[in-house]
């Protein structure tokens, strides 16, 4: 079994404003714009690098979406940063218009995600932004995992032309994939090899997915763990390949199993290799204020979960 | 005559609530629920016409509607005062399986909260539905609201803002918490507001300014004022020029604190300023 370690838990914000620090200093195509949350965001490197290149929107998400897609007319790169829930559900016709429909080079992105961004409660919990953009045409949409991971992803999407979803969290998390990955869309990463069951996790499940695996090698069983950090373009081979050697499959995200990555997967499965599947997820609910362990426990989204899950899927075999 | 030492002593309860909340759980925002503090004792104590049994429909009674749900401490220690629930249930400020969210939420069922807010931006369109439907019910009764100065960045505000004007909803008294400041500094870095009283008057409102929008006696006289202006055909806006973290001398003035808890020992000289008077919770 493969060791991760963790080498010091850090927020995934900060991998995207250290992402787009060091963007701003290789490309000079990039700019950034922001709806007065440049701290949460930690943007405030980059605004002060390059302050010709940050536009402060104000508190007016739409209108931010609107301005970044004009400014991709003409060659630049906008990265927009705000919170997951008014990054997607507040604006999504104009998302939905001015950058999908459009094909406009813009990178939403979006910290915040999830309910692990804890205490502020369920109206900044948005636990539906990957279903709303991952039914938009042409989106890619993408759910880091540690901080490493969100700052090679920052530095990726700008090579990439067309709409970006990037999805990080408030929370600091187990920092373990390499700093010098490289970061390819779509293209899913296998952290370990089993032969029991498949357990497939995007962002911050991802880390609780690799202790479950732990755990349950100890009970003899073994697990494949894939990291999805690009739910769409979706990696259908390496899910296929996976499961057809194991016969079972776990999702785990952070995320209502409606719409979410799990979907996707059944997706593919019921269509090319239909096996019994479960799902880690929220189960059509709203979240609540909490801190983020807590929630994640009473949710249901962490390792002892993805145990429990597994143990339900081994079983419909 | 308003019973001012009572509602004084109110103020300084309800600061000392809102510190108390913030500090417990190291989050919320009490720079701009103490910019409001006065407010909220003059609206519930002596404005408002209410029914003391909360009742989601409020038929009969004035409504109030917070749009700015950030500013969730101050509203919860002046609702759990003026009896809706239980004082001591501010110690479940932002607890899990509490009914104190972080923003105010009608989903944990918390007496006093009429609508989920705390996504900026929509308390305003909120209020003119409940005001339109009073006039469709003959309830003579008006609405309130508060927003933030920040949050009238937001572009829904101004729709609801034409809309209101014209369609004659003059059963509602929109008021802005003119602080001056937001998250990433004050609104004047961040994104100008203008003339915010020429931009309402433009839209066809009837507006007035409190310049003194700490001030309980200022804010009484000017909102009953704002009351009388109701029913003229024209909604009502007031300006409610405020000191943001006011009573606790090193949280004013500066966005510092707009959603930043005290630690232990600036807790202890917040509240060493604002000595209890009815009794924490
Ligand atoms: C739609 C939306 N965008 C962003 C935020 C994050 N946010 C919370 S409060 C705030 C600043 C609000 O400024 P203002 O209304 O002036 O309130 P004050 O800081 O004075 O309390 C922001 C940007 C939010 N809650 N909702
Ligand atoms: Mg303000």
């Amino acid at each position: 079994m493969k060791k991760y370690i963790d080498t010091g838990k850090k927020d995934t914000r900060s991998g995207f404003g250290d992402g787009l620090t060091e963007l701003g200093k290789k490309n000079k195509n990039v700019v950034a714009l922001c709806a007065d949350l440049t701290g949460s965001l930690k943007m405030d490197e980059f605004k002060e690098n390059h302050p010709e290149r940050f536009f402060q929107i104000g508190i007016a998400e739409a209108n931010m979406i609107g301005i970044a897609a004009g400014m991709t007319i003409g060659g630049k790169i906008p990265f927009t940063g705000t919170f997951a829930n008014f990054s997607t559900g507040r604006v999504y016709d104009q998302i939905r218009q001015s950058v999908a429909y459009s094909g406009k080079n813009v990178k939403i992105c979006a910290s915040h995600a999830g309910i692990t961004l804890g205490e502020d409660g369920a109206t900044h919990q948005i636990l539906e932004d990957l279903g709303l953009m991952k039914m938009l045409p042409g989106m890619t949409v993408i759910n880091t995992c540690d901080y490493n991971q969100t700052k090679a992803a920052t530095i990726a999407i700008a090579d990439y032309e067309g709409p970006v979803y990037l999805r990080f969290g408030r929370p600091k998390v187990a920092n373990f994939t390499p700093a010098d990955q490289n970061f390819q869309i779509g293209k899913a990463v296998q952290l370990q090899e089993g032969t029991d069951v498949t357990i497939i996790a995007t962002g911050h499940l991802v880390w609780e997915a690799l202790q479950a695996a732990e755990t349950l090698n100890e009970h003899g069983i073994t697990a494949d763990v894939i990291n999805i950090h690009t739910i769409k373009p979706l990696d259908d081979e390496a899910i296929l390949k996976s499961v057809k050697k194991t016969g079972c499959v776990v999702t785990a995200e952070e995320h209502n199993f409606l719409g979410g990555l799990g979907e996707s997967v059944a997706r593919v499965l019921s269509t090319q290799h239909p096996a019994p599947q479960e799902f880690v997820a929220t189960n059509d609910t709203f979240g609540e204020s909490g801190t983020p362990e807590q929630l994640m426990d009473k949710y249901g989204l962490n390792a002892s979960a993805i145990v429990n899950s597994v143990k339900k899927v081994i079983a419909r075999k | 005559m308003a019973d001012y030492k009572a509602l004084e002593d109110l103020v300084i309860q309800v600061r000392r609530d809102i510190l108390r909340q913030v500090h417990k759980v190291n989050s919320g925002h009490p720079g701009g629920s103490l910019g409001c503090t006065e407010f909220f004792v003059a609206l519930y104590n002596e404005l408002m016409e209410r029914d003391e049994n909360f009742k989601m429909d409020g038929i009969g009674e004035d409504l109030f509607f917070l749009s700015n749900g950030h500013i969730s401490p101050v509203f919860y220690s002046v609702l759990a005062r003026a009896g809706y629930f239980p004082v001591e249930e501010l110690n479940t400020f932002r607890l899990l399986n509490s009914r104190l969210q972080g923003h105010p939420t009608t989903h944990e069922g918390l007496p006093g909260i009429r609508i989920a807010s705390g996504s900026l931006g929509q308390g305003i369109s909120v209020s003119i539905g409940a005001a339109l439907t009073k006039k469709l019910n003959k309830d003579k009764h008006i609405v309130y609201t508060l927003c933030g100065d920040g949050e009238l960045q937001e572009g829904q505000n101004w729709e609801a803002i034409m809309y209101a004007a014209g369609n004659n909803v003059d059963n509602l008294i929109v008021t802005v918490d003119l602080n001056g400041q937001q998250i990433d500094g004050s609104t004047k870095n961040v994104l100008p507001l203008g003339n915010l009283k020429a931009k309402f008057e433009a839209f066809g409102w009837d507006v007035m300014d409190i310049e003194k929008g700490n001030d309980l006696k200022a804010i009484l006289t000017g909102m009953k004022k704002a009351k009388e202006k109701t029913g003229n055909g024209k909604p009502v806006c007031v300006l409610l020029h405020t000191v943001m973290g006011n009573g606790v001398d090193f949280m004013m003035h500066t966005h510092d604190w707009h959603g930043k808890a005290p630690n232990d020992e600036q807790l202890a000289d917040a509240l060493s300023q604002n000595p209890a008077t009815l009794g924490d919770y």
